[in-house]
């Protein structure tokens, strides 16, 4: 088995989180939780991966063709459409911040409170 | 036995759906009613399913996919008293939201409506799963409704702020979780939590099976609102509408501890049995810095709701010490404590909620004495400062000396003076709080605004009332205390919990908890009445001198200003430095996990 997927969800974890902490536009800090979202993906498909597995369609195959895991398909499916729905509503959210305020610095916003 | 375990997820989110499709044609008041008519029909059959789990496990598999030779095909629900307690609680906050609605929004849509009922139906199901992926997609399910919820008030840019800072930490904890369900899975093949906690029992804790504690920790941590994980938390709650306060902090925080009690009990009891010792006190140093850090922030707040959101994660630090005894004893002292307190603070959200109706503010310093024509809420906010304080005979009370007590047997007979300080701590600032906008003490009273006038609305005023009745009724009913010791005992019982899910073994089996004496403990009760004396020295002596006097006073407010000023820009609510901590935070924890786990 291959390290190298597995660096690749650690890499992106991190790079994301870098991303959101130094961000000053909330459109980019929004990408960038999907950069850190992408590494869950990654970390899923690579747990389930058969090396020379064929994709798990049981249809007209002998019985014992190597497949990858479905079920770690089902679940990054499913993480995707979490990802989709959360990127959706954060969106919204930054665009009623800009609508209110004309501005996305997070920066900015420091003063708000109280 | 048929399908009411899946009723209370499936009913709401087949109305809210409905709501969404009707939303052209329907008008308020019938979607304020049919509202209210779920969320209490939830209540209903969570409470259905709580007397039906004191009986013995409830386990449910969606489709008929039972399991074949002990292997778990299928997605369960495994439905014990504790969850189901959860899941009422819930439903019962969620109906006090709905009513207080009618009246707090002038105008609001049925998407309000819809959004308040999959928040739901996400919590339900999020208690009563026995599968690892689905807590995580439910999880999910009431966050991305919370979220939506906490930026309702989009005219507010406090409100999209604390939303924006709320989706994103909370987000990261959920992939936290997700990584973890992802390690663990390919560890052992499973998701179901029995069939997880079977494949993982063989062996001690590897390195892999401690990173995928260590990440399911954070991220239900994050969801608590653990220091150093809480830096969303003040924004969300605070500035969310009321009746979405109310759940939030009636229940929201404690469902991160929930699913952390339930993956170690179901899960991790087995590899990490040897280390049981390690984790304790790293448990316990969190929820000890948790109650003391929202204890003190919670005393620096003028903003009401700020402060309320402050006690919410104070209590939450206590509630984690409870638990981080490792035992079925402070589990059930803890699962006790949650639920009283989760009235009190629905109560209390209610009649901040009020107050804000009737005088257009929210903090303190502009209230004052302007609350002299609202005797009835000043009753209820007293009465909550008092419940929140844990004073006899509030449910919290009784939580508070099983935790006590437990703690003792543990050998941390100290953490009676920690329950002490915190709850003098957030009831001073209560108490505070009531003295200056009900009794106007400590200054001239505040310019009057233009608000809609007194007396409270009875479906503002009922809600509050009838929550705090809720969390007197805990403390009262005889012989709950013993009934809770023995769900906590069930609850803990990994064998058991595994049979019953996987053989269909059903029965109350497993551990009996020795039966608690029916009547108070009396040692606990003088505590507990330090405590709200403290509280009151505490919260009324800063309104009764205009300023500090004397060297000794200005030596003390002069040590005191850093630290108040360095507590308040560390709680800046930015998004990027509440990330920071988060990954300091985990940083931390793995440390300390590597430390004591061998």
């Amino acid at each position: 088995m291959s390290l190298l997927p597995y660096l690749i969800a650690a890499w992106l974890f991190l790079v994301g989180l870098y991303g959101i902490v130094t961000s000053r536009n909330l459109v980019h800090a929004v990408v960038c939780l999907s950069v850190v979202q992408s590494s869950t993906y990654v970390l899923l498909l690579a747990i389930g991966y058969e090396r020379g597995g064929t994709a798990p369609i049981f249809l007209d195959v002998p019985v014992g063709t190597r497949a990858v895991d479905p079920v770690v398909s089902a679940l990054t499916l499913t993480d995707i459409v979490v990802g989709a729905t959360v990127s959706a509503l954060l969106l919204a959210l930054a665009v009623q911040t800009y609508k209110r305020h004309g501005t996305l610095d997070p920066e900015e916003f420091r003063s708000v409170r109280d | 036995m048929g399908a009411l375990p899946a009723l209370p997820v499936a009913v709401p989110l087949l109305v809210a759906a409905a709501l969404v499709g009707l939303a052209p044609v329907i008008r308020r008041r019938p979607a304020d009613a049919v509202a209210v008519a779920t969320a209490a029909t939830v209540a209903g059959l969570c409470a259905a399913l709580l007397l039906q789990a004191a009986g013995g496990p409830v386990v449910y598999w969606f489709g008929g996919w039972t399991p074949r030779q002990g292997i778990a095909l299928g997605v369960a629900f495994a439905i014990d008293p504790v969850g189901a307690g959860l899941a009422t609680l819930a439903g019962v906050l969620a109906t006090a939201a709905l009513v207080f609605s009618w009246r707090y929004f002038e105008a609001v849509g049925t998407l309000y409506h819809s959004l308040m009922l999959v928040f739901l139906a996400g919590i339900v199901g999020f208690c009563l799963s026995g599968d690892l992926f689905n807590m995580f997609v439910f999880y999910e399910l009431l966050s991305v409704s919370a979220y939506a919820l906490a930026g309702y008030r989009t005219e507010d840019p406090g409100s999209l702020q604390g939303a924006l800072n709320f989706a994103i930490t909370n987000s990261v904890g959920a992939f936290l979780v997700l990584a973890g369900i992802a390690l663990l899975y390919g560890r052992s093949g499973a998701l179901n939590l029995a069939q997880l906690g079977q494949a993982l029992a063989s062996g001690p804790a590897d390195r892999l099976v401690v990173v995928a504690f260590l990440l399911l920790l954070v991220g239900f941590f994050v969801k608590a609102a653990v220091v150093p994980f809480h830096f969303w938390l003040a924004d969300a709650y605070a500035m969310a509408p009321t009746p979405v306060g109310m759940l939030f902090a009636g229940v929201v925080s404690e469902l991160g501890l929930y699913a952390l009690a339930r993956v170690y009990w179901t899960v991790f009891s087995g590899p990490l049995a040897a280390d049981a010792g390690g984790l304790r006190a790293v448990l316990l140093g969190a929820g000890v810095v948790t109650a003391l850090v929202g204890g003190v922030m919670c005393l620096l707040q003028h903003h009401l709701t700020r402060l309320l959101a402050y006690a919410t994660i104070s209590h939450v630090g206590l509630t984690l010490t409870g638990l981080a005894l490792l035992g079925p004893a402070g589990l059930g002292g803890a699962v006790l404590y949650a639920v009283a307190d989760g009235l009190i603070k629905g109560s209390l959200f209610a009649s901040v909620g009020i107050v804000q109706y009737h005088l257009g503010s929210v903090d303190e310093l502009a209230l004052r004495g302007r609350g002299r024509h609202l005797p009835w809420t000043a009753t209820l906010v007293v009465l909550g400062a008092l419940g929140l304080a844990g004073v006899p005979p509030f449910g919290t009370f009784l939580g508070k000396a099983l935790m006590e007590e437990a703690a003792g047997a543990a050998g941390h007979a100290w953490l009676t003076a920690l329950f002490v300080v915190v709850a003098a701590l957030t009831a001073a600032a209560l108490l505070r709080a009531a003295g200056r906008v009900f009794l106007g003490l400590g200054g001239p009273p505040a310019r009057a605004v233009d608000a809609p006038p007194g007396p409270a609305h009875p479906t503002m005023l009922a809600p509050a009332a009838l929550l705090l009745a809720g969390a007197l009724a805990i403390g009262l009913v005889p012989g709950l205390a013993g009934r809770v010791e023995l769900a906590a005992a069930r609850f803990t019982d990994r064998p058991a919990y595994a049979a019953a899910v996987l053989q269909g073994a059903s029965g109350p089996g497993g551990a009996d908890a020795e039966s608690h004496p029916p009547g108070y403990p009396a040692g606990p009760a003088g505590w507990a009445t330090l405590a709200a004396v403290l509280g009151l020295a505490l919260g009324i002596w800063p309104l009764l001198r205009r300023r500090p006097s004397g060297l000794r006073g200005r030596a003390a407010a002069r040590l005191w200003a850093p630290v108040g000023a360095a507590l308040r820009s560390l709680h800046n609510g930015h998004i990027g430095d509440s990330v920071t901590w988060l990954v300091v935070g985990m940083a931390a924890f793995g440390t300390l996990l590597a430390l004591v786990v061998r």
